[in-house]
């Protein structure tokens, strides 16, 4: 067979994993069957859960071996209790996640606060990079808000009047 | 110990109060980091796109450290040991491991069974803490990690924890044969390895589609092929057709996953929106541009909800749709071989050191793409390199 450009076969390692059977799939596991013993097999140990861990219910169980940072807590834990009532194919059990999530941003300026500690919102987001490496856009992105933020201060003012 | 710690969507910053991690199981070890990547899918966590990602999170999967503490059932690593570190946690004992698909593993993530075990990536992924700290604590510490070879250098190694395997098997998965045109669509560190690697599966002719100007002339340099700006093709598609004799491309590989520019609706859709599980504009593509009978490789993330694709097309043109989390203890052995016979030179791919402490800039400059970034390392203080 005749390739389309030569040059190719020049590269470092051209084809050194070529496989004349890789067609249609090429083997991606190491077939042993045991997938028909299910969930039948010697578990290793099972970590002792001391915090509170949520499971999907399309299965049994706790894994073996979990993260237990960031146990459920609050609104936000609450809502990610509600959602893991219902399995991973439905829309009640990702959506009340993701609206836990938000909740939980809250809680975390909540926390900070409470632990003394004033979260420097713009560092976090990473402005001294933008400061560096973006500046002329970060600024052209300040005038206008504080254009549009004075325009819409003094339209506020002249109503009230 | 100084961690990363996840504050919402946009927001992260380093921390000193996050307490050291333990042993919380036999199996574990402790590892004190010596490099940690920021990868293009911690950028979904920290876009806010992954549920259940939950604030004071530290993300992080791809990590090398030495081991400082083991639990009481290890015995393959003593403390000491420097190791790399799958992004993948796997018990090696399951079904699943045991047919090798480590990405896969029952016995890591009791929050969603469609999701493997991984480090720092959300209780999505089992609620591990991640490696861009100081230490981690690294359960199944007997299967997953990995001693790095004296001659392999640090940067490599960090390297192959995640960015190499699953660019290798992006174009595994392609089932590429000899002479065959292979497309990659995404030219960050996955896409770069992967039209790099298809070359070894015998390619012949790699062509990678992207927008950002400075990934294209990469991508080209690095993985010698061809790279093309989608916004100066008009249809992507329709060129790709048209290049390949209106027959198609024998393999596309999809290396963006859920936040692909290039469709407003499906920015709209999935990105802003989240009336989907992300932006499938790059997979989108892939189906329509790939040949009848050819193969789709997915190794991008997407979210649990779905995803508007052409499945009427992935039917009518008899398409083979390969998709899986980088199996990475499988492929390392590969890996170092090739990285030693010179084939690969992952650690060219770094642009960007940055210390812990400015893990916030560091961020931000991969998101937005600054200071022409494509891989950023994180080097923690307690590094001593």
């Amino acid at each position: 067979m005749e390739y389309p450009d030569p040059n190719y076969t020049r590269i470092k390692g051209w084809g050194v994993d070529a496989d004349p059977k890789n067609d249609p799939t090429y083997p991606m596991k190491k077939y042993t069957g045991d997938d028909h013993r299910r969930l039948d097999y010697r578990r290793p140990p099972q970590q002792v859960a001391e915090v509170e861990v949520l499971h999907s219910n399309e299965r049994p169980g706790l894994s073996a071996v979990f993260g237990t940072r960031q146990p459920p807590s609050g609104l936000s834990g609450q809502l990610r209790r509600f959602a893991f009532r219902y399995s991973e194919n439905s829309f009640a059990h990702w959506l009340p996640l993701l609206l836990a999530d938000r909740v939980n941003v809250a809680e975390g300026i909540l926390d900070d606060f409470r632990n003394g500690i004033i979260p420097n919102i713009m560092r976090e987001k990473g402005m001294g990079a933008e400061w560096k490496y973006n500046r002329k856009k970060l600024i052209k992105k300040a005038v206008i808000t504080l254009a549009v933020s004075l325009a819409l201060l003094s339209f506020l003012r002249k109503d009230r009047r | 110990m100084l961690a990363m710690n996840y504050r919402g969507p946009f927001r992260v910053r380093a921390d000193y109060y996050k307490p050291d991690p333990e042993i919380e199981h036999p199996g574990d070890a402790i590892v004190r980091v010596t490099r940690s990547c920021i990868c293009g899918s911690d950028l979904h966590l920290y876009h806010g796109l992954v549920p259940d990602t939950r604030v004071g999170t530290t993300f992080g999967h791809e990590f090398t450290g030495v081991v400082v503490e083991t639990g009481a059932s290890v015995e393959k690593l003593k403390v000491g040991d420097q190791v790399l570190v799958p992004f993948n946690v796997a018990c090696g004992v399951c079904p699943l491991c045991k047919q090798e698909l480590y990405g896969n593993c029952h016995e890591a993530n009791p929050g969603a069974t469609a999701v493997g075990g991984a480090f720092g990536y959300s209780h999505l992924a089992g609620g591990y803490d991640g490696g861009q700290a100081e230490y981690v604590r690294v359960p199944y510490a007997d299967v997953g990690p990995t001693i790095i070879p004296g001659d392999i250098h640090p940067d490599d190694a960090v390297l192959l924890t995640d960015v190499v395997p699953t660019g290798y098997q992006a174009a595994e998965m392609g089932g590429i044969r000899k002479g065959d045109t292979v497309v990659v669509f995404g030219a960050g560190p996955v896409g770069i390895m992967a039209a790099k690697c298809a070359w070894l599966f015998g390619a012949g002719r790699v062509i990678v589609i992207d927008h950002l100007e400075y990934r294209l002339e990469f991508v080209r340099n690095y993985a010698q092929c061809e790279a093309y700006d989608f916004r100066s093709l008009g249809d992507p598609v329709l060129f790709l057709k048209k290049t390949t004799d209106y027959y198609g491309a024998d393999v596309c590989i999809d290396a963006v996953g859920c936040e692909a520019a290039g469709s407003f609706l499906q920015t709209f859709t999935g990105r802003k929106g989240m009336l989907q599980g992300g932006s499938a504009t790059a997979l989108y593509w892939a189906i329509n541009s790939v040949k009848k009978g050819g193969i789709v490789s997915v190794v991008s993330v997407y979210g649990p909800t779905g995803n508007f694709i052409p499945i009427g097309n992935v039917v009518n043109k008899g398409i083979t749709l390969r998709a899986n989390q980088a199996s990475v203890k499988r492929l390392l052995p590969k890996m170092i071989e090739h990285l030693r016979s010179g084939y690969i030179d992952p650690k060219a791919i770094i642009t960007h050191r940055v210390p812990l402490e400015e893990v916030a800039d560091a961020y931000h400059l991969f998101s937005a793409k600054l200071d022409n970034c494509i891989k950023t390392v994180l080097i923690p203080p307690s590094a001593g390199a």
